[in-house]
Formats: C-alpha cells, structure tokens, sequence
C-alpha cells in the first residue's frame, strides 16, 4: 500500500466534478440521473479511502459508504419511475419542457 | 514505482475517461454503458484499497442493478430525444468552468495538507474487517438503527417507484 492517500483524493475529486459537469450541462434528465451517479460514485471512493488510511479496525466509514448504495438504489428508482411516468404524459425527457409547475 | 501505483495509475485513467464519455457522448444508451465501465473502475478501487465486500456490492448492486435500470429507462424513452438537436445546453460552457474551477480548489485544498500525503499502514492480522462490518451492522453499540432506516428506506422507495410507473393512477 504505498499509494498516498491525495492520489485517491484527487481521482474522487475529478469524478466529482465531471459529473457536476453532467448535472449542470446536459438537457435529458435520465444524463442528469447519471452524473449524479458519477458524484455519489467520487463520494464513495473518499469514504472508503479514509476508512482505510485512517484506522481499518473502525468500520463507520464503510458501513456510510453501505448507506449511499442503498440510498443510491432508492434514488435511481424512483427518479426513473418518475422520469417514465412524466414521458408518458408529456412524451418528452427534456428537462426544460418540464415546466407545468413554472409559474 | 510499484506494481500498485500502476494499477492505482490504469484504474483511474479508466474511471476519468469512461467518466467522461459519460457526460459528453450523445447516445444515451452509450453514456450508460460507460457508466457500467466508470463502475467497475471504482469496483477495482475498491479491491486495491482491501475492501472486498463493497467490491462484490458494487459490481452486483451498481452495475447488476442501476446500471441495467438506466438501460431500461433509456430504451423506454428514447426514440424522442435520439440524435435530435444538441444533448447539452447551450452555455455548457458554464458548468464547465464551474468544474475546472471547484476541481482546482479541491486538488490545492487537498495538495495543502500534509496530513493528506500519508500511506496505509497494514492491517493487522487479527483484524478481520469483513467480520468486524457484518457485526458493526447489526450490534446496537455499532450501527443497527442506520441500518434499519436503510431497509425501510429501500422499501419505500420500492413500492413508491412501482405505484409512480405503474401508469394507472390518474
């Protein structure tokens, strides 16, 4: 293990800001859904890479990482269902088209 | 240079690049399949860094599971966004800047402490850390009402997605 940790820090921080990137640059909103994937993927590394470089009989920093999947997997379906289920009433995924609530 | 500074080096070439197909290719069902290879970048990391249960959770979780669902979505919906006009905004550029500028304040702010420089001592061998996580999760000094909340949570979200999708509902 002779990696410094910054190598992970800054890989997890790349990540994270391609898929800032993603979230903020694309029209569709499934792409939108992806790059928040990227950034809870760049959030996880972190977690795990601390809990490793810090004190491996500790286990916080992978059961919190356990936590983000799970959240991750409540996030993408319901984000899906919703996403599917304005497509078949509007027939569009633009995130801009969606403006019935727009005042 | 070591042998796993090499793999650390290839496995995050593979997450960068991937990651960025991710966000700048226009098909979308592409863009989802390399998110499955940006995952399983990340699963290899996980390996390296000797976390071998979040390794199996992240290829069977991540990728046998979000990253099908993505697939799924996107042929559901395709055919009215595919290769018409431009996938991203117009001042895409914006974000861009955005990110380049919060990446260069995160690699100086993490550049800036010492403490950051350091390498992992071993892990003892009579320190079981699979063992150690399964019973962390379940003993009621360790993490149990987190964990809970997180089955209740994905239960939640389970019937919530099936009753939004489902179609009938008006």
């Amino acid at each position: 293990m002779s990696i410094p940790l910054n190598w992970y820090l800054i890989l997890s921080a790349a990540l994270f800001c391609i898929g800032l990137f993603g979230v903020l640059s694309r029209k569709n909103a499934i792409a939108i859904l992806l790059g928040v994937e990227l950034m809870l993927n760049a959030v996880n590394i972190n977690l795990v890479a601390f809990w490793r470089y810090l004190d491996p009989a500790v286990m916080t920093g992978q059961v919190f990482a356990i936590i983000v999947f799970a959240v991750a997997a409540a996030e993408v379906a319901v984000g899906l269902a919703l996403i599917i289920s304005v497509y078949r009433r509007r027939k569009t995924v633009i995130a801009d088209e969606i403006d019935l609530m727009k005042w | 240079m070591t042998a796993d500074k090499i793999v650390f080096l290839l496995c995050a070439a593979l997450i960068i690049s991937s990651a960025l197909m991710v966000v700048t290719t226009r098909k979308l069902i592409h863009a989802a399949l390399w998110l499955v290879a940006a995952l399983f970048g990340v699963a290899i990391l996980y390996a390296i860094l000797q976390a071998g249960f979040l390794a199996v959770v992240q290829v069977v979780v991540y990728i046998g599971a979000i990253a099908i669902l993505f697939i799924f979505a996107v042929m559901l919906t395709r055919k009215e966004m595919l290769d018409k006009g431009a996938q991203t905004r117009s001042n895409w550029w914006l974000p861009a800047v955005l990110g380049v500028l919060i990446l260069v304040g995160l690699v100086f702010l993490i550049l800036g402490q010492p403490i950051f420089s350091r390498t992992a001592a071993q892990i003892p061998v009579e320190v079981d850390t699979l063992r150690n996580l399964g019973t962390a999760l379940v003993s009621q000094d360790g993490f149990v009402l987190p964990f809970e909340v997180a089955s209740v949570l994905l239960l939640a979200a389970l019937v919530g997605a099936v009753y939004i999708a489902s179609g009938n509902n008006n």
